[in-house]
C-alpha cells in the first residue's frame, strides 16, 4: 500500500488496483470548515487532472481533481450527512471516492509522502 | 443642490486635506479628451415642487385601474393591497437597507426573507423556496436552465398555454445557452397532448395552471409521464392567489414551482417591479439559483438566520455559478410576507373564493350576450371569450368608454388570424357589481 | 425641610451586557418570534365580504392539500414587521460604507411619485392609448440615460444590475452570431478583479471565461489584452472605474484594440456613479453598459432589489436590443412588443421579461435626476469621489493601502497587511465598526487584494459624518495596533445578534419553518 500526494493537496492510497482519493490535512486546513462534498456518480470515468468532486466552505467552493485515471467505484456517502469528516479526518473517514487505476504508471508521476511535505515547505 | 451637504468651504478644506488643488486632479486618469469640461446638455437643477409638477403631468396622461372598471390580467392582476403593506415596507429600515451581507445587524431581512421562503413553499407544496426572483418569467427561463443542470438533457417542452410573454423569455435564454426547446401550437382549450411529447431526451415539461387562457389544468398525469421518462416537471403560475382554490402544484407533483408573487401585496406598476416566486423539491436545492436564507445560531446560542449555500452564487462561484442573478426582489418580496401573514390560509382562500364567485358571475353574464362565448369550461378569476369581431378594436372602444375590457390575445400572440377575436378577461375582488354591468353594456353597446 | 420625594434621576452604574431580562428583550430592542409561532390558522388579519353563491368552474382542481400559513391581526402584524425593521441598519440610519454598493441618500420625493396612480396603478397590457404619460416617462428617462452616457441606444426592460450584464451581452451573441462568428468567437476576457456577475453571465449563455491578468491596482494593459485578442476573442468585460475604485486610463486604447480584433467592449456599469456627468462611456468606445439606477440614480436598495439595469447600447449593438421598447414615429411615441415589427434594420434578439421593466424604479430615477439636473448630477459624482478621498487621506497613516496613496475614484480600497500580526482579521475589524454604529466596507472583495476593505462613503456625507467617521476608524486602527483584541474578535457585542455560525446554518441548512415535532408522552 504506498500514498501519493498532488501539488493540488489531493492524496491517493493504492490498494491493489483501486486507489482512494481525499485531500490532505494541509488542505483542510486552508479550507476551513467544510461544509459540503459534491461527489460523481459512481461509474463515472475521469482522466488524470479532470474534475473530479468539489468541496465546499462557506466560503469558497474547490475543484478537486483525479490524480490518476480512471474508474469512480465507490465514493463516500457518509460525508453528505456528515462533510466536518473531512475536517477531523481527511486521511481515514474523510475520503472522498475510490477510483479503479486505469494505468498505474501514472502514479510515478506524483509526490510521495517526503517530497510532499517538502513541497508544502516551500509554498508555506 | 438640496441632497449634497457639501457648502463650498468644506470641499475646500477636503481638497486641502486630500493635497490637491482641485478636484479633477482626481481624475487625473481619465483621458483628457474624455473628460467633460462643463455639464451634458439636460436641465439644470430643480425643486420638489417643480418635479412633482413635471411628474404628476405624466402619470396624469394614463388611465389608473383603480378609475375604472378594470378587467386585465393575463399575468399581472389588479388587487387591493392593505394600507399597512405600504406602510411598513417604507420603513427606512427596510427601504434604505441593503442585502444582508452583515446579518447580526440585518435580522429584519433574514427573518422575513426566512418566513417568506416557507410561506411560498407551503403555498406550493413544495420542499423548499428561495428569497424570490425578479419576476415570474425570468424564473420560468432560470427554471428551464436550472432542469438541464439537473437532468444533464437539453429538450426542453412548454406547454401552448404558457403565458407567450413567458415563452419567449424562455426561448431566448436557452436559446442563448444552446439548449433546444419546443412550444407547443397556441392551446386556447387547454387540451393538448403533452405527454406525447415527452421522451428520453426531454429536460422538462413547463405548464401553466391557470394557463394564460384561464383552464385549469391537471398537472397530476404529466408529473407522472415525466417522472417515468426521468423529465421535471416546472409548475409556473401567473395568478398567485389562485393558489388559495386550487390544488397545488407541490401536492400534483412538480418538481420545480415558478410563479409570479405580483398579486400578493404588489401593485401593477405598469409591468414591474414584480417579485418571482421560485421553488423546488429538497434534492434539488444545490442547484437553486437566487439567495436563500438559512437558520443558526449567534454566539450566544441565539437563533439568527443568515443567508447561506451562497457556494451556487456567483460571487463565489462565478463562471461556474448556478445563475449570475445577484439580489433578489426585495422589498417586493416584503410586501408579498406581509400580506400574505394578514391573509393567512383563511383569509387567501376567502379572497380566492371572492374571485372566483366574481369571475364565475361574469362569465355567466357574458355567455347571455349576443354573439359572445365564454370558451372554457374551467376557471379560476381568468377566462378567454370569443367576440363577434377584433377584439384588439373591441378593446380600444370600450377604453374610450371608460371600461379596460382585457386584454386581447392578439397583443400576445401577434399574427394569428385564430386568435384575432379573443379576448382574456380577469375580474378580482375589485370588480364591482356595477363594474361588471358597466362591462356588459358598454360591450353591447360597441358590437 | 428637606423635599426627597421623586424619582432618582441619576442611574447607578450597571453593565448592561451582563444584566439579564426575563424575555430576553433589551429595552426598544425586543425579540420577535417567527410569524409561523405565533400566527393562528383560524384567524385572518382582512376583512373580507362573503362571496357570492355560484357554482364552481374549478372542475376536479379545487384545492385539497393543506396550506399550512398562519395568520396575525392587523396590529400583530403591523408590531412584527416594526420590530423585524429594528434589527436593521438603513442608510437612513447611518453611515452605510458598502464598497461597490452605493448605499447613497433614498429622496422620499421619489417614493411619492412613484406611487402617484397614473404609475404605481397602470397595467402592462392595458391599451396603449391609455398609458401615453407611461410611454413618455421611459423615452425621458431613456433621453436621460443616453445623453448622459453619450450613447446611441438603451435597452430599458432589464430587471436588475445582473439583467442588464445579461441583455449587453445576449445582444453581443446576437450580434456575433449576425455576422457568421457565432461558432468562432465564444471567448470573454474578464479580469479577476471583476464582480462575480461578469463571468457568471457570460458563461450562463455558453461563453468561455478568460481571465485578464492585471496590474496590482486592477488595471488592465492594453499590450496585455492585445496579446489576448484574436478571431475567437466575442467581448472583453471590465469594471470602469474598476473595483478597486481606479479609473481605467488605457481605457481608450483597450476600447481600440478590442474594436480592432472585431470584439465588444462590455462595461460593468457598477462604478458609474463616480463619473456620471464627468465622462460618457460612450467616449471611451464603450459598446454596451449596464446602469444600476439603484446605485447612481439612487433607487432604493431595498435590503436587496428590486435593482433595475438598464443598458445602453452603442449604433453597432442597438439592432439587436430585445422587445419591447418604446420609439418615437411620425405619429408619436409607439410601443414595440413584437419582434416582427421592430422596423427596418432592427433584429431584436427576443425579450429579457414578461412586461416592460422596472417601472417604479424608472419614476424614482428620474425624480433622482430631474432633482439633480445635469449640474447636480456631475457634482454628487464629484462629491462621492471627493469624499472618498478624504478618507483615504486621512487614514493613509494607520491603515494600509495596496498600491500607494494615488487618488481613487468614488472608493477607497485599504489591505490588511496593517493588521498582521496583531491577531485581528478583516472582517474583526468590520464587526467593530458594528458597536461603533457603522455599516462595514465590502470585505474580502475584490480578490486581488489580501483581506480587502472597500470603502464608499457616497456624496451624501457630511464633513461632520465623515470626520466622525474617520475619528472612529483612527480609533480603532490605534486600539487594533496596540493589542485591545478582544475588542475585535468577539465583536459585536451591542448588535441584535452576536457573530452567527454561518458553518451549522450550511452543513445542515434549514430554509423553512417546521412545526415542532410533538414531544413524546411521557412514560408512566
Amino acid at each position: 500500500m504506498t500514498t501519493k500526494y498532488t501539488k493540488d493537496h489531493e492524496y491517493i492510497r493504492v490498494e491493489g488496483d483501486v486507489g482512494i482519493v481525499g485531500i490532505t490535512d494541509y488542505a483542510q486546513q486552508q479550507l476551513g470548515d467544510v461544509v459540503f462534498v459534491d461527489l460523481p456518480a459512481k461509474g463515472k470515468k475521469v482522466a488524470k487532472g479532470a474534475e473530479a468532486a468539489v468541496v465546499e466552505s462557506v466560503k469558497a467552493a474547490s475543484e478537486i481533481y483525479a490524480p490518476v485515471s480512471g474508474e469512480v467505484v465507490e465514493v463516500n456517502g457518509a460525508l453528505e450527512a456528515a462533510p466536518a469528516t473531512v475536517n477531523e479526518d481527511s486521511a481515514g473517514a474523510g475520503w472522498f471516492l475510490k477510483l479503479k487505476l486505469a494505468d498505474k504508471s501514472e502514479l510515478d508521476g506524483l509526490m510521495s509522502e517526503a517530497e510532499y511535505e517538502a513541497y508544502l515547505k516551500t509554498i508555506s | 443642490m438640496r441632497y449634497l451637504p457639501h457648502s463650498t468651504e468644506d470641499r475646500e478644506a477636503i481638497l486641502a486635506r486630500i493635497g490637491v488643488a482641485k478636484i479633477d486632479d482626481l481624475f487625473a486618469n481619465v483621458p483628457a479628451k474624455a473628460l467633460l469640461k462643463k455639464p451634458v446638455d439636460l436641465p439644470h437643477h430643480a425643486g420638489e415642487l417643480e418635479v412633482e409638477r413635471t411628474l404628476g403631468a405624466l402619470a396624469a396622461k394614463n388611465v389608473p385601474a383603480s378609475s375604472a372598471p378594470f378587467f386585465v390580467g393575463a399575468g399581472a392582476y389588479k388587487h387591493h393591497v392593505p394600507a399597512t403593506v405600504d406602510h411598513l415596507i417604507q420603513r427606512s429600515e427596510f427601504l434604505t437597507s441593503y442585502t444582508p451581507y452583515q446579518p447580526e445587524i440585518a435580522q429584519g431581512t433574514t427573518q422575513y426573507l426566512f418566513e417568506f421562503q416557507t410561506q411560498v413553499a407551503n403555498l406550493t407544496g413544495m420542499d423548499v423556496a428561495n428569497a424570490s426572483m425578479y419576476d415570474g418569467s425570468t424564473g420560468a427561463g432560470e427554471a428551464v436552465l436550472m432542469a438541464h443542470r439537473i437532468t444533464r438533457r437539453k429538450n426542453a417542452v412548454l406547454s401552448g398555454g404558457l403565458h407567450p410573454h413567458y415563452a419567449e423569455v424562455v426561448r431566448g435564454l436557452s436559446a442563448m445557452a444552446g439548449d433546444s426547446v419546443t412550444t407547443m401550437p397556441v392551446d386556447v382549450a387547454g387540451n393538448e397532448d403533452l405527454i406525447a411529447r415527452i421522451d428520453e431526451t426531454t429536460s422538462c415539461v413547463v405548464v401553466q395552471n391557470p394557463d394564460v387562457f384561464g383552464n385549469l389544468r391537471d398537472l397530476r398525469p404529466i408529473a407522472k409521464a415525466c417522472e417515468k421518462a426521468g423529465a421535471l416537471l416546472i409548475a409556473v403560475f401567473t395568478e398567485a392567489v389562485s393558489l388559495g382554490l386550487v390544488e397545488s402544484p407541490g401536492a400534483m407533483g412538480a418538481d420545480i414551482v415558478v410563479g409570479e408573487g405580483q398579486s400578493i401585496g404588489v401593485g401593477l406598476n405598469f409591468g414591474g417591479p414584480y417579485v418571482g416566486l421560485f421553488a423546488c423539491k429538497q434534492k434539488y436545492v444545490r442547484q437553486m439559483p437566487g439567495r436563500l436564507s438559512g437558520e443558526t445560531v449567534d454566539a450566544e446560542g441565539r437563533r439568527g438566520f443568515v443567508l447561506t449555500l451562497s457556494t451556487r452564487e456567483q460571487h463565489i462561484r462565478r463562471d461556474k455559478a448556478t445563475s449570475n442573478i445577484c439580489t433578489n426582489s426585495g422589498l417586493c418580496c416584503l410586501a408579498f410576507t406581509i400580506h400574505m401573514t394578514l391573509l393567512g390560509q383563511k383569509g387567501l382562500k376567502q379572497l380566492a373564493e371572492i374571485n372566483h364567485a366574481n369571475a364565475v358571475t361574469l362569465a355567466d353574464m357574458l355567455d347571455g350576450v349576443k354573439g359572445v362565448k365564454v370558451l372554457n369550461e374551467t376557471f379560476f378569476n381568468e377566462f378567454t371569450v370569443k367576440l363577434p369581431g377584433d377584439a384588439a378594436a373591441i378593446c380600444e372602444k370600450m377604453a374610450k368608454k371608460g371600461v379596460l375590457a382585457g386584454v386581447p390575445v392578439s397583443r400576445l400572440i401577434p399574427g394569428d388570424k385564430k386568435v384575432a377575436n379573443l379576448l382574456i378577461v380577469a375580474n378580482t375582488e375589485v370588480n364591482t357589481d356595477a363594474d361588471r354591468e358597466m362591462f356588459v353594456k358598454n360591450l353591447k353597446a360597441v358590437l | 425641610m428637606l423635599n426627597n420625594q421623586g424619582r432618582p434621576t441619576t442611574p447607578a452604574a450597571a453593565n448592561s451586557n451582563t444584566h439579564r431580562t426575563f424575555t430576553g428583550n433589551k429595552a426598544l430592542m425586543v425579540e420577535e418570534p417567527l410569524s409561523f409561532e405565533t400566527g393562528r390558522y383560524d384567524l385572518t388579519g382582512v376583512d373580507l365580504p362573503a362571496p357570492k353563491k355560484v357554482k364552481s368552474r374549478l372542475g376536479k382542481m379545487k384545492r385539497k392539500s393543506e396550506i399550512g400559513i398562519p395568520a396575525l391581526s392587523e396590529p400583530e402584524t403591523m408590531r412584527h414587521f416594526v420590530r423585524l425593521s429594528q434589527k436593521n441598519f438603513g442608510i437612513d440610519t447611518g453611515l452605510f460604507s458598502l464598497g461597490s454598493c452605493t448605499m447613497k441618500h433614498n429622496p422620499r420625493l421619489n417614493e411619492r411619485m412613484a406611487r402617484l396612480p397614473g404609475f404605481a396603478d397602470i397595467h402592462p397590457l392595458q391599451p396603449v392609448s391609455t398609458v401615453k404619460g407611461a410611454l413618455e416617462l421611459i423615452d425621458m428617462l431613456a433621453h436621460w440615460l443616453k445623453t448622459l452616457t453619450g450613447m446611441g441606444a438603451v435597452a430599458m426592460s432589464p430587471k436588475a444590475g445582473a439583467h442588464g450584464e445579461l441583455c449587453g451581452m445576449m445582444a453581443i451573441k446576437a450580434a456575433i452570431a449576425a455576422r457568421g462568428e457565432g461558432e468562432t468567437r465564444k471567448i470573454v476576457l474578464v479580469p479577476e478583479s471583476a464582480h462575480g456577475t461578469n463571468p457568471a453571465t457570460a458563461a450562463l449563455i455558453g461563453f468561455i471565461v478568460k481571465p485578464v491578468p492585471a496590474d496590482v491596482d486592477g488595471t488592465v494593459h492594453m499590450d496585455e489584452v492585445k496579446k489576448l485578442m484574436g478571431p475567437d476573442v466575442a467581448a472583453i468585460m471590465l469594471t470602469n472605474p474598476n473595483t478597486c475604485g481606479i479609473f481605467e486610463k488605457d481605457i481608450i486604447a483597450i476600447a481600440k484594440v478590442v474594436h480592432e480584433a472585431g470584439a465588444y467592449f462590455y462595461c460593468d456599469g457598477a462604478n458609474y456613479n463616480a463619473i456620471a456627468g464627468k465622462v460618457r462611456p460612450g467616449d471611451l468606445g464603450v459598446d454596451a453598459m449596464h446602469i444600476n439606477l439603484h446605485k447612481t440614480f439612487s433607487t432604493p436598495h431595498g435590503g436587496g432589489g428590486p435593482g433595475s439595469g438598464p443598458v445602453v447600447l452603442s449604433e453597432r449593438l442597438a439592432p439587436y436590443a430585445p422587445v419591447p421598447f418604446v420609439r418615437l414615429t411620425a405619429k408619436g411615441l409607439e410601443l414595440v412588443e413584437d419582434a416582427a415589427k421592430a422596423g427596418k434594420g432592427m433584429k431584436p434578439f427576443g425579450r429579457m421579461t414578461a412586461f416592460h421593466g422596472q417601472m417604479g424604479m424608472f419614476v424614482r430615477a428620474l425624480a433622482y435626476m430631474l432633482s439633480h439636473g445635469a449640474d447636480g448630477i456631475r457634482q454628487a459624482s464629484e462629491d462621492a469621489v471627493l469624499n472618498a478621498n478624504y478618507i483615504r487621506a486621512s487614514l493613509a497613516d494607520v491603515m494600509s493601502l495596496p498600491f500607494g496613496n494615488q487618488p481613487c475614484m468614488h472608493e477607497a480600497l485599504f489591505d490588511d497587511a496593517w493588521l498582521k500580526d496583531t491577531g485581528i482579521t478583516t472582517l474583526d475589524y468590520a464587526k467593530a465598526m458594528i458597536d461603533e454604529g457603522y455599516h462595514p466596507m465590502t470585505m474580502y472583495f475584490p480578490l486581488v487584494v489580501h483581506g480587502a476593505m472597500l470603502v464608499e462613503p457616497t456624496e451624501s456625507e457630511s464633513k461632520a459624518s465623515l470626520d466622525l467617521f474617520i475619528a472612529t476608524l483612527r480609533d480603532l486602527a490605534i486600539s487594533a495596533k496596540k493589542g485591545e483584541t478582544e475588542r475585535f474578535t468577539g465583536a459585536p457585542y451591542h448588535a441584535p445578534r452576536r457573530r452567527l455560525d454561518e458553518t451549522r446554518a450550511a452543513r445542515s441548512p434549514i430554509l423553512k419553518w417546521s412545526p415542532p415535532a410533538p414531544i413524546a408522552e411521557a412514560a408512566e
